[in-house]
């Protein structure tokens, strides 16, 4: 029991102070690091605060001052019981080099799950569009409801008239378009991978959902004999995003996965925390693959006579091969970047 | 490690020391969400009339700007501000809220991230019923975005010392003759009951006359109950003085004790 309580709080304020000051330069200075000596200071800080507390607890003492003390042992608690490593600067070029192929690779299983799930859809979209009336239900967007022959007809008089005229027909609408792709397909997404959070059905949905319009189009196409045309248009962005909103599906199924709890032991937040950094990495790998096919797509697939079909083809197929090599083999000589808390450096 | 009260989070340290966190509820929570939907629309608004001033220029490659800059400000204003103000945005630091670690630990950006992102499900079907169902269900008051990240939003304390000048205007306290039984009361009495005495002392002068009659009887006899005084030293004290007395002792003591904020 403290006997003199005006005594005992003069007497500590100063090193709860000290604990206040170390707290607040941890907080506000990324790149500040503890040697041996301030680190062992820390600690002993942090439990003669958290043996304060106790004391005035027993004694039953101010309630500000209780709320204050036990914010301070909060604070140096979080501090000292961290063992993730506090990220003190952004590299960026280590991070697409090793980081986000290690990660992709790591749940690669998941990928394959995604892409398994579209192709599923793909294959049903191609047969049901083969019937009139499930076309009309499965491309519910006008521009592919007509029929694909028409259309290209369509829009061969148009670049042959702008090509007389002088015009470009899409002046005005590229870096809109730009825009348009870039943010529906990140929203489509991330909504993705978020709904990963309903044990991976949501993430089905969409996948299956993508999977059969996709597999309509082509199919609708191939049947009209414009598989060429199809290709120019849709492989340049495709390649890029495609991909990328099949890692989005990883992402999700990584995160179902975490939730469901399977093949682990590890308590369910033991679980979250783990994944936490590879979901913002395969987030992160999709949104710099939508960036880039939103660019394409509007400055090179929608311009359909003006760059030979085969230039674009070649383009998209580079692109998949690029993309390919680099998911699957970069990064292969550095040792794996481990994630969640074990194997990560103590801290402070 | 973790246990709960109501609204409260209770975290025991390896060392066995506890320290309380108060959830913040679903209330104030959309009112802090209400703040940053407004913060945004103001930047949205002055975007839009400095994006229309341009216009002439380059429209097109001025509404495709537009259009990006608009969603990712939407996208990553809450995950920027929670980064750089550690957990908070505007409308949390204006509410008094914060985003934490549910263990106690330091928020990673990665938790700020993966919470965020979810909020496409939780504002599912609209305005957050999905998010905000969960958040009244759920034992820490967590929304999906919360459970996935490992996060948990709390109330931030204010450390502000009470005014006992006024509360206790220096009259004579029968209870300081008896430092033992003074020293054991201020053992017993618990944090939380020592500031409701001193809030109702406080704001006495609000109460109606017979609620106040009842109010200070309801809270003398429950403080009599926990360390019973000599007669002498309650004969003829009135429940209000017992109270202003109880307080006294309690805080009193402590003017000089106020914390180093």
């Amino acid at each position: 029991m403290i006997i003199d309580l005006e005594r005992f709080i003069t007497e500590e304020r100063p090193r709860w102070n000290e604990l206040e000051r170390f707290l607040d330069r941890l907080a506000n200075e990324a790149a500040y690091r503890f040697n041996m000596a301030t680190a062992r200071r820390f600690h002993y800080l942090y439990q003669r605060a958290s043996s304060d507390l106790v004391k005035l607890g027993t004694y039953g003492a101010e309630p500000e001052l209780l709320q204050y003390l036990e914010s301070l042992v909060a604070r140096a608690y979080g501090e000292i019981h961290e063992t993730r490593k506090r990220p003190h600067q952004l590299r960026i070029w280590h991070w697409l080099r090793h980081v986000a192929p290690q990660t992709f690779r790591r749940h690669a299983a998941a990928f394959y799950l995604s892409f398994g799930i579209t192709m599923l859809g793909c294959l049903l979209g191609s047969v049901f569009v083969i019937h009139p009336e499930a076309k009309r239900t499965l491309l519910p967007y006008a521009h592919l409801q007509i029929d694909p022959a028409e259309r290209i007809e369509q829009e061969r008089e148009l670049y042959e008239r702008a090509n007389e005229e002088g015009f470009d027909p899409l002046a005005g609408r590229k870096a809109r378009g730009t825009a348009f792709y870039i943010i529906n397909n990140t929203r489509v997404s991330y909504v993705t991978m978020a709904l990963g959070i309903t044990w991976g059905l949501g993430t089905v949905a969409v996948l299956f959902g993508n999977g059969v319009l996709l597999g309509a189009v082509c199919m609708d196409y191939v049947r009209a004999g414009e598989g060429v045309f199809l290709a120019g248009w849709l492989f340049p962005h495709g390649a890029t995003e495609i991909p990328a909103i099949l890692i989005a599906g990883q992402a999700g199924f990584v995160l179902a996965r975490a939730l469901i709890g399977w093949a682990t032991r590890d308590p369910l937040r033991e679980r979250m925390r783990a994944i936490g950094p590879d979901l913002v990495t395969l987030v992160g790998c999709v949104t710099l693959l939508l960036v880039w096919a939103g660019f394409v797509e509007a400055y090179l697939s929608q311009y359909h006579f003006v760059v030979p079909f085969w230039i674009k083809i070649g383009f998209g197929a580079t692109e998949l091969v690029l993309l390919f090599l680099y998911l699957f083999y970069s990064g292969r000589t550095e040792k794996p970047t481990e994630t969640g808390p074990a194997g990560a450096s103590g801290a402070p | 490690m973790s246990r709960r009260t109501t609204q409260r989070m209770v975290i025991r340290t390896p060392e066995g020391v506890e320290f309380g966190l108060i959830l913040a509820g679903p209330v104030s929570r959309f009112l802090a969400w209400l703040v940053d939907s407004a913060c945004l629309a103001f930047a949205a608004f002055v975007l839009s009339a400095l994006v229309s001033a341009l216009m002439p220029f380059q429209s097109d490659l001025m509404a495709g700007l537009f259009a990006v800059t608009l969603y990712a400000l939407f996208t990553g204003y809450r995950i920027a501000a929670e980064w750089f103000l550690r957990g908070q945005t505007i409308g949390k630091r204006l509410l008094r809220l914060r985003v934490i670690d549910a263990q106690g630990l330091r928020l990673g950006f990665s938790q700020i991230v993966v919470r965020n992102l979810l909020r496409f499900v939780d504002a599912l079907p609209l305005l957050y019923f999905v998010g905000g169902v969960l958040t009244i269900l759920s034992k820490r008051s967590q929304r999906l975005g919360d459970l996935a990240a490992n996060t948990v939003v709390v109330r931030e304390e204010t450390f502000a010392t009470p005014n006992l000048e006024r509360t206790l205007p220096g009259k004579f306290n029968s209870l300081k003759h008896y430092p033992h039984l003074a020293a054991r009361l201020r053992q017993r009495v618990s944090p939380e009951a020592a500031k409701l005495a001193l809030h109702a002392l406080q704001r006495r002068d609000s109460l109606s006359p017979e609620a106040r009659v009842s109010l200070f009887a309801e809270l003398a006899d429950y403080f009599k109950s926990l360390m019973p005084f000599p007669e002498e030293a309650t004969l003829g004290v009135s429940d209000e003085n017992y109270l202003r007395n109880v307080v006294d002792v309690v805080f009193s003591e402590r003017t000089h004790a106020a914390p180093p904020t």
